[in-house]
């Protein structure tokens, strides 16, 4: 186990250490000139010159490339070209809103997919079934800022249910949560029936029914633990997905997060807030499928770690 | 341009009805919730360059000079009175007694030395340190080799005496836009880099809270010197919200103003609803939206082609694509700033005679070349509209739609866009002087690498003009300068540098609870609104 843990961390260093190289070269290559741009359209030739100089933009790209990483050890991420503000702050101030959001979004989409999951596993090949499989599919396939915008069209705008976007409280955070849910929602319906059904299928079912215990007594205490294996390690993944998820829906809703600071970074090319969000994304994907593989053998104890 | 005149005239009409009499009948307090798409970046008044930041900058901070709100006549701020030398070249300015920044401290003549030799200190990174170029003594800090203008000196706590190394009729001007506020130098040494997220100044309104991403409330400054002075108690401004949701939640009741303005996918929608006719501003923008055409590339080195371009353009049928927005240009200043000629025809759009233009430039049959655009909705769908304009002459263009910062950056190469249609990026007047428009995209100086000038357009006669025109600093050489100026852009159209498409108009919103004249809502210079005159109409 701990010569696995060492492993993977190592491993994981590496990706991330890729993942910053990778998007330095591509940033490095935009051609658009930073210094033109902190300087502005009434810039005199000097002030980019100086400006270009104080940050080190003159410099070859390893060396550059040196610098950043010099300090990213260091824990500086560097200061937005657009925002003058320290991308390590901007992401700190905005971290508290996507924890929430995405909270809110594993939330909605165990709630409505395991329901959905077992419900259509119970009623296997019926109506009911057919339609809850129609809808999942549905849920997996419509883009986000689809739905988002048609949530937020019928209860915010015609009903008046909920706020039309922003953050504060519980009620600004419904809509989001269930826009950035609903993706996941649809693949652990699909995921938790197909293990359902293959787990009412076992001799341990039969034999707890056969020994008296009641339907739900079955259903939640022996079905339900060995159904929920596979779908936990996919909550790992799920935060690869959210992290893609959060751009799109934190900008429908207004929702003060990195998705919105990354949106409104990319359009401007503020190319320190680009990398230190994507450095951000990259380590909790990376810790996010690092946990699921930690979790799954606690969970259960026939799949050991090596 | 009917509509423009008239938008003109009732900003007029506004702003005489905004005496101070009438003004003071009206009660302060209240507030108001003013909405962004994007998060402010700074509200350091030597960085902040941006259409968010603009009006809230010169809400937390004074200058010397500004502009009666409303209107693009400059009037006294913390200079209480200023003379200028015969040879234009001294200017003398008495500062009011008893102005306070927000810490308490009084503001003296010392700040204001120390005010503008930050901002032209390159470790500043001022975008704006080039407006102060005529200073004497400013070549040597912007080098780095001064750490203090030459120019400026402090005469008694009250008197500053600033001596300009070439005569400047823009000098005023100078002295009213964002990067000349006097800002506490005890304030800026202990925030640093961070003075622009805890802006100290002298202005109707202090910053009272900022929550990065979320929100920042303006409180009111209550020992503000200007008596009666802002209206409003309070303003918050949310930001993180799309202008379509910002346009929802006025319609609410949750929000005042939305600061992006009406989105243009909305527009006809709110402007044809009676409830919301009432409550929609227009106004003039000093602004230019234009096809360049680089003097570099051929075939654009044959005036008869850049003529041609601007014949082949219908502009009237652009200024449809975009909602009848904004007006047809044929020049480039805009109609609210002087010098602007309303004798000038300008090409006129004639297919014809632009393929005849093109055959005596010897390229009958017509050419292929390039068409960078920003990509941004409405710019992509103006470009096709161009692009098809110029197929009917033989030219075809093909259109390159890039991220901003990326057609900026072609622009500033001498031999990599042949045409730019500058909507989205097109110039807005920092200062209502017509100099503002010639220097940067017109002139010599912009045509550099990085520069500007994305016509690489350069004419040093008319160059050799303009510097006589910007001299006649004397108030009596007022019209002799406008007409200089009048003629200095019709010889640039005779070259046919750019094709001036159209002035856009400016369209907002408020909310049936906020009061004021319509045209601090649309202020030329206070853009995009004059939070301080802005007042509720709940507590009156």
């Amino acid at each position: 186990m701990g010569g696995y843990v060492l492993r993977r961390v190592l491993q994981s260093l590496l990706i991330l250490l890729g993942i910053s190289f990778l998007t330095f070269i591509l940033l490095y290559l935009i051609p658009a000139d930073p210094a033109r741009q902190i300087a502005g359209r009434s810039a005199t030739a000097q002030t980019v010159e100086n400006i270009r100089e104080q940050l080190g933009l003159n410099l070859p790209f390893y060396q550059q490339y040196f610098r950043y990483l010099t300090g990213l050890l260091q824990g500086d991420l560097g200061r937005s070209y657009l925002q003058k503000t320290e991308v390590g702050e901007l992401i700190r101030s905005r971290l508290p809103a996507t924890l929430l959001l995405m909270a809110g979004a594993i939330i909605c989409e165990l709630a409505i997919g395991l329901t959905m999951g077992i419900v259509a596993a119970l009623r296997r090949n019926t109506a009911t079934d057919t339609s809850l499989m129609v809808l999942s599919f549905v849920g997996v396939s419509s883009p986000q800022f689809v739905i988002g915008i048609l949530l937020l069209y019928v209860f915010s705008v015609q009903l008046g249910w909920f706020p039309i976007g922003g953050y504060g409280t519980f009620r600004h955070m419904v809509l989001p949560s269930l826009t950035l849910g609903l993706l996941g929602a649809g693949w652990y319906s699909r995921m938790m029936r197909s293990s359902m059904i293959d787990v009412l299928r076992q001799d341990f079912i039969r034999t707890a029914r056969a020994k008296g215990l009641k339907r739900w007594q079955v259903l939640f205490g022996h079905a339900m633990p060995n159904a929920l294996l596979p779908v936990i390690a996919m909550i790992g993944i799920d935060i690869g997905l959210f992290m893609s998820g959060i751009v799109v829906v934190e900008s429908v809703f207004g929702w003060p997060g990195i998705g919105q600071l990354a949106w409104q970074a990319i359009q401007r090319v503020d190319i320190p807030i680009i990398m230190g969000v994507t450095l951000v994304s990259a380590f909790a994907i990376v810790l996010g499928n690092f946990l699921a593989d930690l979790i799954v053998p606690l969970i259960d104890p026939r799949i050991k770690l090596r | 341009m009917n509509r423009t005149l008239l938008a003109g005239a009732a900003a007029l009409l506004a702003a005489t009805a905004l005496t101070p009499a009438q003004a003071d009948d009206i009660k302060q307090g209240g507030s108001m919730i003013v909405t962004y798409k994007d998060d402010v970046s700074t509200l350091d008044p030597a960085i902040g360059y941006d259409w968010q930041n603009w009006s809230m900058i010169k809400s937390l901070f004074d200058g010397l000079m500004d502009y009666e709100p409303g209107t693009t006549n400059l009037m006294n701020d913390l200079a209480e009175d200023y003379t200028i030398s015969d040879d234009g070249k001294v200017f003398t300015f008495k500062l009011r007694e008893g102005v306070k920044f927000h810490n308490g401290r009084e503001l003296t003549a010392e700040d204001v030395k120390y005010s503008l030799d930050r901002v032209t200190n390159p470790e500043t990174q001022s975008p704006g340190a080039g407006f102060f170029g005529s200073i004497k003594g400013f070549d040597a800090v912007a080098a780095g080799d001064a750490d203090s203008l030459e120019g400026v000196t402090v005469v008694d706590p009250y008197t500053v005496k600033i001596e300009l190394s070439r005569p400047d009729a823009t000098f005023l001007h100078v002295m009213a836009i964002n990067f000349s506020s006097i800002v506490p130098k005890e304030a800026v040494e202990e925030w640093g880099a961070d003075f622009g997220k805890h802006p100290v100044g002298s202005g109707a309104f202090s910053l009272e809270e900022w929550t990065l991403g979320q929100r920042l409330v303006f409180k009111r400054n209550d020992d503000y010197w200007r008596a009666g002075v802002p209206k409003l108690d309070e303003i918050t401004f949310e930001v993180g919200q799309e202008p379509i949701v910002a346009l929802l939640r006025l319609q609410r009741g949750e929000a005042d103003i939305p600061g992006d303005g009406i989105p243009p996918a909305k527009f006809l929608e709110v402007a044809e609803d009676p409830q919301y006719k009432d409550l929609i501003i227009e106004g003039g923008q000093l602004h230019t939206g234009y096809v360049t055409m680089n003097v570099k590339m051929p075939p654009f080195d044959k005036p008869e082609v850049r003529k041609a371009v601007n014949m082949a353009i219908n502009k009237d049928r652009i200024v449809r694509i975009i909602n009848g927005r904004a007006v047809p240009a044929n020049q480039p200043l805009p109609p609210t700033m002087p010098g602007y000629d309303t004798n000038y025809e300008g090409y006129a759009y004639d297919p014809e005679a632009a393929k005849a233009l093109l055959a005596e430039a010897g390229v009958g049959d017509g050419f292929e070349t390039e068409l960078y655009v920003y990509n941004t909705d409405p710019n992509p769908r103006i470009a096709q509209a161009i692009q098809a304009d110029l197929a009917a002459i033989g030219i075809k263009a093909e259109i390159k739609a890039l991220a901003q910062a990326n057609v900026i950056a072609a622009g500033g190469e001498p031999d990599q866009a042949p045409m730019i249609w500058s909507g989205g990026m097109a110039w807005i007047a920092d200062f209502p002087d017509p100099s503002n428009f010639y220097g940067p995209i017109l002139g010599c100086a912009g045509a550099v690498k990085g520069g500007w000038n994305w016509s690489w357009y350069c004419n040093e006669e008319l160059d050799a003009l303009a510097t006589a025109a910007d001299s006649m600093t004397d108030p009596s050489q007022k019209a002799e300068r406008e007409e200089a100026w009048r003629k200095i852009f019709i010889a640039v159209m005779d070259d046919a540098a750019w094709a001036p498409v159209f002035h856009e108009q400016r369209f907002t919103m408020r909310s049936e609870r906020l009061g004021g004249p319509d045209a601090i809502f649309v202020d030329p210079v206070h853009i995009p609104v004059n939070y301080d005159y802005v007042w509720a109409k709940d507590v009156q």
